[in-house]
């Protein structure tokens, strides 16, 4: 039995689901920290994803078009992210218990819709894997990376265009600047207030596209709680990549091909017991976040709040 | 922005500046009151005055960074609003504040590029940038690396990105905040000449500090504050240091010695042989051997990092130590915990005060009562008797002349010597037999000097032992009855103060013993 894990089409299958449950992880992760550089931490990013992943699969269902599913799903993201904005930037609230506050929204608020709006379990048809022309044809690396669909190659696209925006740009400089010495940025003339509404919202979209990649790219389904705690775990993953993209980068796919190996494993009966296998990604995360503590140092301002005195 | 067009700031025109009339209030602190301050192009002019006078809010609403009350800015006769530090650059105001606003994570060509616009926008153009700082540089002598980190960088260089920072964006007045406060003697020096070189190149300066020496060697005019007044302003020339203290601190200064013979009794501290580990965990002591008696005061010289920290932290039990014993009044307490120490009758008075002595977001009452709120009278069957502690917060806030609004104020809104009195006031208000007192009047003014000094000398009568912890040659020469330096880990020497001179002790802080002859290896 154990060996059926060992043969080439199945490790083909795991690697390649792997890279495809990729996909929401990146997106949350690198959405999550443009915030945390710029010094808010936003545990509410379940919320979102939860939020997002209803509203694609809603919009698809009612008008039969993907990408006005995935606009949708960006905007309530980006409300969302307004909104955690507003409190932490404008009323000072704590970061961690005003995302907490999100999350239960964003939970309720998608089983309400749901509920109301839909009421059973229908399908989508989602995004479809588009065959990297030549690439997809090469045999076991074409299966791998180039038969996904479009959300895939996109979430692993963003890992590049994030690391250049936050090293190479201004915006990027302001935003790292606003996340380690809010008061120094301050001094230069530099919106501390702006750039962390500017984080925090795009965060909320990178969020929103999460959940959507869920419900209309992955699943092509709608389920209560569907995010399962991924939305958690993207956060964790910002710890674990050390606030760097690629860091996050490695995260998401350490985690993702346990995921996957653990569906494999549940897929081909294997004898362990189906609760064991689910946990194990969980018991990574925590696993990893105990040994990755001492590894990195946070933005310096993270959690803080500015204000301008006098 | 047109493409490639350079994004560097010229030099702002810039005649004259003006304040008038300034007043600003803080809950509880007239922090400004009716201030008038001038500056001219070319000059530097010097704010003197006490901790608390007022000189950083004067400043800081001259960089746009408060609001003041009432009052108005002219600018080249103009009057000017400013009201957010953008507006103040755009005006060619340039500050070095006190605590420098600088991100340590990037490098030095990113902070000054900082809120900047680009001329490859959006990207950074972190090389231009880099050219015209080393330009700058060249021209200011101030030696950077545009490519190093923030936090790779020594204080002073630190500093200097300040100027740099600055003079990149145009400005021609160029507030500088204590500049000297964290500076090296040398440090101070070369600051000074990069200082007079901006002065003929026209800029306008203004030099906040409370040494007086500083500010009468650099400055054309002062101005002194007090209690958020003006107290006047004079052409440096035509005053002297005693005039300026009287102004500063509002009566006659006596600059403190002790002169009597101390009356000494039993050995109160002994270290025998004392070794232990520094934070980076290296050799921090290498068998230090001191006793200090009742009735005196030793100084502990030495140049800051050489051990001094280990010593106060071993001896008050807060750092493990790897060989030897350490006695309080005979007792061996080696490995003990510092509240077992405590109770031995140790009052210790730490080099970081608000960090190690006190805890910010407590009350003064709150602080005050630190060591033995778990004691009669301060708590009964395990609660607190908030009525006592009340009166006792009021009743030291008095004898140690705290100046604060209440004793509900928190520790980290008081100012530096007020804080140091509040420690003063809780660690020798327990009548201890012993004191540890590490750097205990550094960034302190004058007045709060002398009042440090005061109760100290007044514990030495007393018959305490006082282990004396400063890097202040000349408040070591006025205290202490023995001096011991310390290098490397190592007790150099302890000399009598009747024969000791300040080039005997910089030597030994050095590391040389008086009379050895140095040598270049070079030359063998
Ligand atoms: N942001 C603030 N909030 C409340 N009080 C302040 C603030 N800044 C300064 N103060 C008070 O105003 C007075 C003057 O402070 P400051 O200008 O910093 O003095 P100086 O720079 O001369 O030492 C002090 O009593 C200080 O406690
Ligand atoms: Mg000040």
């Amino acid at each position: 039995m154990i060996s059926d894990l060992l043969s080439a089409t199945v490790i083909i299958g795991i690697i390649s689901s792997g890279i495809r449950l990729t996909t929401p992880y990146l997106f949350a992760s690198i959405g999550e920290m443009f915030g945390q550089r710029s010094g808010v931490l936003n545990l509410g990013v379940e919320g979102q994803m939860l939020l997002g992943s209803f509203v694609a699969f809603y919009v698809t269902l009612k008008t039969s078009n993907l990408w006005l599913g995935l606009l949708a799903a960006m905007g309530v993201g980006a409300l969302m992210g307004l909104a955690m904005a507003f409190v932490t930037v404008n009323l000072h609230a704590t970061q961690g218990i005003s995302g907490i506050g999100f999350y239960l929204f964003g939970m309720g608020m998608s089983n309400l819709l749901f509920q109301k709006l839909v009421g059973t379990v229908e399908g989508v048809r989602g995004f479809q894997k588009i065959s990297v022309p030549l690439l997809g044809k090469i045999p076991v690396i074409g299966e791998i990376f180039f038969n996904h669909n479009a959300l895939v190659y996109l979430a692993f696209l963003l890992v590049p265009v994030a690391w250049f925006v936050l090293n190479k740009t201004t915006l990027g400089l302001k935003i790292r600047a606003v996340g380690e010495n809010p008061e120094a940025a301050d001094s230069l003339g530099v919106s501390v207030a702006g750039i962390r509404y500017l984080t925090v919202i795009m965060g909320g979209v990178f969020s929103g596209i999460a959940g959507a990649s869920l419900s209309v790219a992955l699943l092509n389904v709608f389920q209560q709680n569907m995010t399962a705690g991924q939305g958690f775990i993207a956060v964790a993953l910002v710890y674990f990549g050390s606030w760097k993209p690629f860091g996050i980068l490695g995260g998401a796919l350490l985690f993702s091909m346990v995921n996957a190996l653990q569906l494999w494993i549940q897929v081909l009966g294997i004898p362990i017991p189906a609760e064991l296998a689910v946990m194990m990604p969980y018991i990574l995360t925590l696993l990893v976040l105990t040994l990755s503590v001492s590894k990195g140092r946070g933005p310096s301002a993270l959690t803080k709040v500015f204000e301008r005195e006098g | 922005m047109q493409k490639n067009s350079p994004v560097i700031n010229e030099k702002v025109a810039f005649e004259t500046l003006e304040m008038r009339g300034i007043t600003k209030r803080f809950p509880g602190v007239l922090a400004n009151d009716n201030v008038n301050f001038d500056l001219r192009a070319g000059e530097v002019h010097a704010l003197l005055g006490e901790n608390g006078a007022g000189k950083s809010t004067l400043m800081k609403i001259l960089y746009g960074m408060y609001h003041p009350d009432a009052g108005e800015i002219l600018i080249n006769g103009k009057t000017v609003r400013i009201n957010s530090p953008t507006s103040a650059i755009q005006q060619g105001i340039g500050m070095i504040h006190q605590h420098f606003m600088l991100v340590p994570t990037l490098t030095v060509a990113e902070n000054v590029a900082l809120g900047l616009p680009s001329s490859r926008k959006p990207l950074t153009d972190l090389d231009r940038v880099s050219e015209r700082i080393i330009s700058l540089a060249d021209k200011y002598h101030l030696s950077i690396d545009p490519s190093a980190y923030i936090w790779q960088l020594s204080v002073g260089q630190q500093q200097r990105v300040e100027i740099i920072k600055a003079l990149y964006r145009g400005a021609a007045i160029l507030l500088l905040d204590e500049p000297t406060a964290v500076l090296t003697p040398q440090e101070v020096n070369e600051l000074f000449a990069i200082m007079r070189q901006m002065q003929s190149d026209g800029y306008g300066l203004v030099f906040i500090s409370h040494k007086l020496h500083e500010v009468i060697s650099i400055s054309e005019r002062v101005t002194v504050l007090r209690d958020g007044r003006n107290v006047g302003t004079r052409l440096t020339c035509d005053v002297t240091q005693n005039t300026l203290a009287k102004w500063m601190v509002g009566r006659e200064i006596e600059f403190i010695k002790s002169t009597d013979k101390p009356q000494v009794g039993e050995v109160r501290l002994a270290l025998e042989d004392v070794s232990c580990r520094s934070d980076r965990g290296v050799e921090g002591l290498r068998g230090v051997n001191l006793t200090v008696h009742s009735g005196e005061i030793v100084g502990l010289a030495g140049v800051s990092g050489n051990g001094q920290l280990e010593l106060a932290e071993a001896l008050t039990g807060l750092r493990p130590i790897t060989k030897g014993r350490i006695l309080i009044e005979g007792e061996d307490v080696t490995g003990k915990k510092p509240a077992e120490i405590t109770e031995k009758g140790l009052s210790y008075i730490p080099e970081e005060r608000m960090k190690d002595g006190m805890i910010r977001d407590f009350s003064i009452s709150e602080n005050l009562v630190l060591r033995e709120h778990h004691k009669m009278p301060f708590s009964k069957h395990g609660f607190l008797q908030m009525s006592y502690i009340n009166d006792h917060a009021d009743r030291l806030i008095e004898q140690y002349r705290v100046k604060t609004p209440s004793r509900k104020t928190l520790a980290k809104s008081l100012s530096g010597g007020n804080i140091q009195k509040v420690l003063l006031a809780r660690e020798l208000s327990r009548e201890p037999r012993a004191i540890v007192a590490a750097q205990p009047t550094r960034g302190l003014d004058i007045g709060a000097s002398e009042y440090v000094h005061e109760q100290l000398l007044m514990e030495r009568k007393k018959g305490t032992a006082i282990l004396l912890i400063s890097e202040d040659l000349d408040e070591i020469l006025a205290l202490a009855d023995r001096i011991a330096v310390i290098y490397e880990g190592k007790i150099m020497d302890i000399l009598p103060r009747e024969t000791a001179t300040k080039e005997d002790i910089g030597l030994l802080m050095a590391g040389v013993h008086p009379g050895e002859t140095i040598r270049n290896e070079k030359c063998d």
